[in-house]
């Protein structure tokens, strides 16, 4: 299994990362690298398997319907560049 | 041409007759305390990011924890859509960035929902029936909300609906007219409310759809389709598939190709309009949220839900016909909200149930209309209206009175049968006092008393002379039986 230049561009660019082209060059060997790694896995018939979701016998932790957070809009605000009346403020998004 | 088909609904273009084929995503959100996976409120129209916790602002290191309560609803509204439960489902990460959108990803459901394939019967109030098939029913999360008009560079985001719980339910293209499309969400809704699932408030932003619209020849493979994404009301709806069904047959005709897109809806125009292209938006790489274990239900909890569900529209419906003996639309139109349907049974039993929805339909539903009220807060209760028809049967009343009465209940309260004697508003059934006041018309209009010998019709307006001389109160029963006889007409 093999990633091109292109991919690395695409993925790169979909994860809003900026990348230089050596940094491209050096993540096309890796990522083929690590794909090939785990392509070993195919060598198994795993057709009869399902898929393991967890390690121990366990089920997903659920909450009541209960309101038991928020208001805390000050918190939420802290690591804000900009907020403005408890609103986050962000460059103009176009549509 | 296919069995949805239907030659009334095909529209009429330059070069012969097209077919709309029509296809929805509706978002509905589901009716809860708090949001889906955080226990921040989901209420409407809070302060700026107060209901917000650090896990829909997606600080780092925080998790997400399911809401069982907004799982019971999802799976509750499968089973009033009698769809397949999944106890097994997933929830997935979409990845895409935008700023209402903190996590970067929405956790949604996408190769393995909680709700699998169903169907909803609709009932258009013309009288058509189509079974509209469900492909699936998913949990997500909300968005937050951008204000774009606060500041001329800014945008404002508040966070308040971000995180709180959708259930997002995808039709079949089964739909073959806008009024179909309307009468389908109108259906959805009405069922989510019976169920308490949705509240269904379209203003509030409680329900939105995604409409997919394609045209074709009757008969045809399904055209190129086009998504008008986010109409949130019924009128938009039927207007922004009008307006893109038109729009395609142009192309079409003229000989261009349709291209797949996403389109938006604009109200001030009634059309829909390109949105800038972002194929590679499109690409979400889903995967399992390594947060979340999958959703494992036991068919006993699944089953206890059942067992929960009020009864649905469609067997009030089929009990009102027939039990009450009503029309198809008037149970149709009752049946709409279940607060309606509760009001009408009140008010029909032990009584004339036809008479009882007359009322219910024509003189609350009218005056309610009228004047934007809610059924909820009717000023005339059922017990009310109950006995206002119960003077009508005893004979107390003429119907007409009977308008009056209600409407003296509406604007002022009381009791019918105190303000129907405290007012000396009893109908008048002796028979000596009607005799008079017939003699008195007929003596003083003695040639349309001739006239009416030849003539008669003209019956008719010697019980308005009568009715007026007795202030509406004579029997109209009575009152015709003796013009015809003084006036010998048979």
């Amino acid at each position: 299994m093999s990633v091109d230049r292109a991919t690395v561009r695409r993925i790169a660019h979909l994860a809003r990362l900026a990348i230089t082209a050596e940094e491209e060059a050096r993540l096309e060997k890796e990522l083929s690298g690590i794909l090939d790694w785990v392509a070993q896995l195919d060598e198994l018939d795993t057709s009869n398997v399902e898929p393991m979701t967890r390690v121990a016998a366990m089920t997903m932790k659920k909450r009541e319907d209960r309101i038991t957070d928020g208001f805390c809009a000050g918190d939420i605000l802290k690591n804000a560049p900009m907020a403005d009346d408890h609103y986050f403020v962000v460059p103009k998004i176009v549509e | 041409m296919d069995q949805k088909t239907e030659k009334s609904n095909l529209i009429e273009g330059a070069t012969g007759e097209w077919e709309v084929v029509i296809g929805m995503e509706v978002h509905a959100q589901v009716t809860s305390n708090a949001k889906l996976f955080s226990g921040a409120s989901t209420e409407f129209g809070g302060e700026p990011n107060s209901h917000v916790s650090l896990v829909d602002a997606a600080m780092p290191g925080m998790l997400p924890v399911i809401n069982e309560g907004c799982i019971a609803k999802a799976i509750r509204t499968g089973l009033g859509l009698k769809a397949q439960i999944n106890l097994s489902s997933v929830f997935d990460r979409k990845n895409y960035f935008y700023p209402d959108l903190p996590q970067g990803y929405q956790i949604s459901q996408y190769k393995n929902p909680i709700v699998g394939e169903g169907e909803v019967i609709v009932d258009l109030l013309g009288g058509e029936r189509v079974v509209v098939g469900i492909e699936r029913l998913h949990l997500e999360q909300d968005a937050g909300k951008s204000l774009h008009d606060q500041h001329p560079q800014y945008s404002f985001v508040d966070l308040n609906r971000s995180g709180v719980a959708l259930m997002e339910i995808v039709s079949k293209p089964d739909l073959r007219s806008s009024d179909q499309a309307k009468a389908y969400v109108s259906k959805l809704r009405t069922i989510m409310r019976y169920l308490g699932t949705c509240d269904g408030n379209m203003e509030q932003g409680s329900l939105r759809a995604d409409i997919n619209v394609s045209v074709r020849r009757p008969g045809d493979p399904f055209g190129t389709r086009c998504e008008i994404k986010n109409v949130n009301s019924i009128r938009f709806i039927g207007q922004a598939i009008e307006h893109e069904a038109r729009r395609q047959i142009d192309i079409l005709e003229e000989g261009g190709t349709i291209v797949q897109e996403t389109r938006l809806f604009d109200a001030k125009t009634g059309e829909t309009r390109s949105m800038r292209s972002k194929e590679e938006a499109h690409d979400y790489r889903y995967f399992p949220d390594p947060d979340l274990l999958p959703l494992e239900l036991t068919q006993g909890f699944v089953d206890g839900l059942a067992q929960n569900l009020p009864e649905l529209p469609d067997a009030k419906r089929a009990r009102f016909i027939a039990d009450y003996g009503l029309s198809p639309y008037d149970a149709d139109v009752l049946i709409i909200e279940r607060e309606s349907a509760d009001y009408f049974e009140a008010v029909a039993k032990d009584r004339d149930a036809k008479q009882a929805a007359n009322w219910v339909i024509n003189e609350l539903f009218g005056r309610l209309n009228k004047e934007g009220r809610d059924i909820v807060d009717s000023p005339v209760t059922a017990d009310q209206l109950g006995s206002i028809l119960d003077l009508i049967k005893a004979g107390t009343i003429s119907g007409k009175i009977a308008k009056d009465v209600f409407d003296i209940v509406w604007t002022e309260g009381g009791d019918p049968k105190a303000i129907v004697e405290g007012r000396g508003l009893t109908q008048v059934t002796d028979m000596g006092a009607i005799e008079k006041a017939v003699d008195e018309v007929i003596a003083a209009n003695p040639d349309k008393a001739e006239q009416a010998k030849t003539k008669p019709a003209l019956a008719g307006w010697f019980v308005g002379q009568v009715m007026k001389v007795t202030g509406g109160k004579a029997s109209p029963q009575a009152v015709n039986t003796l013009l015809k006889q003084k006036l010998g007409i048979e």
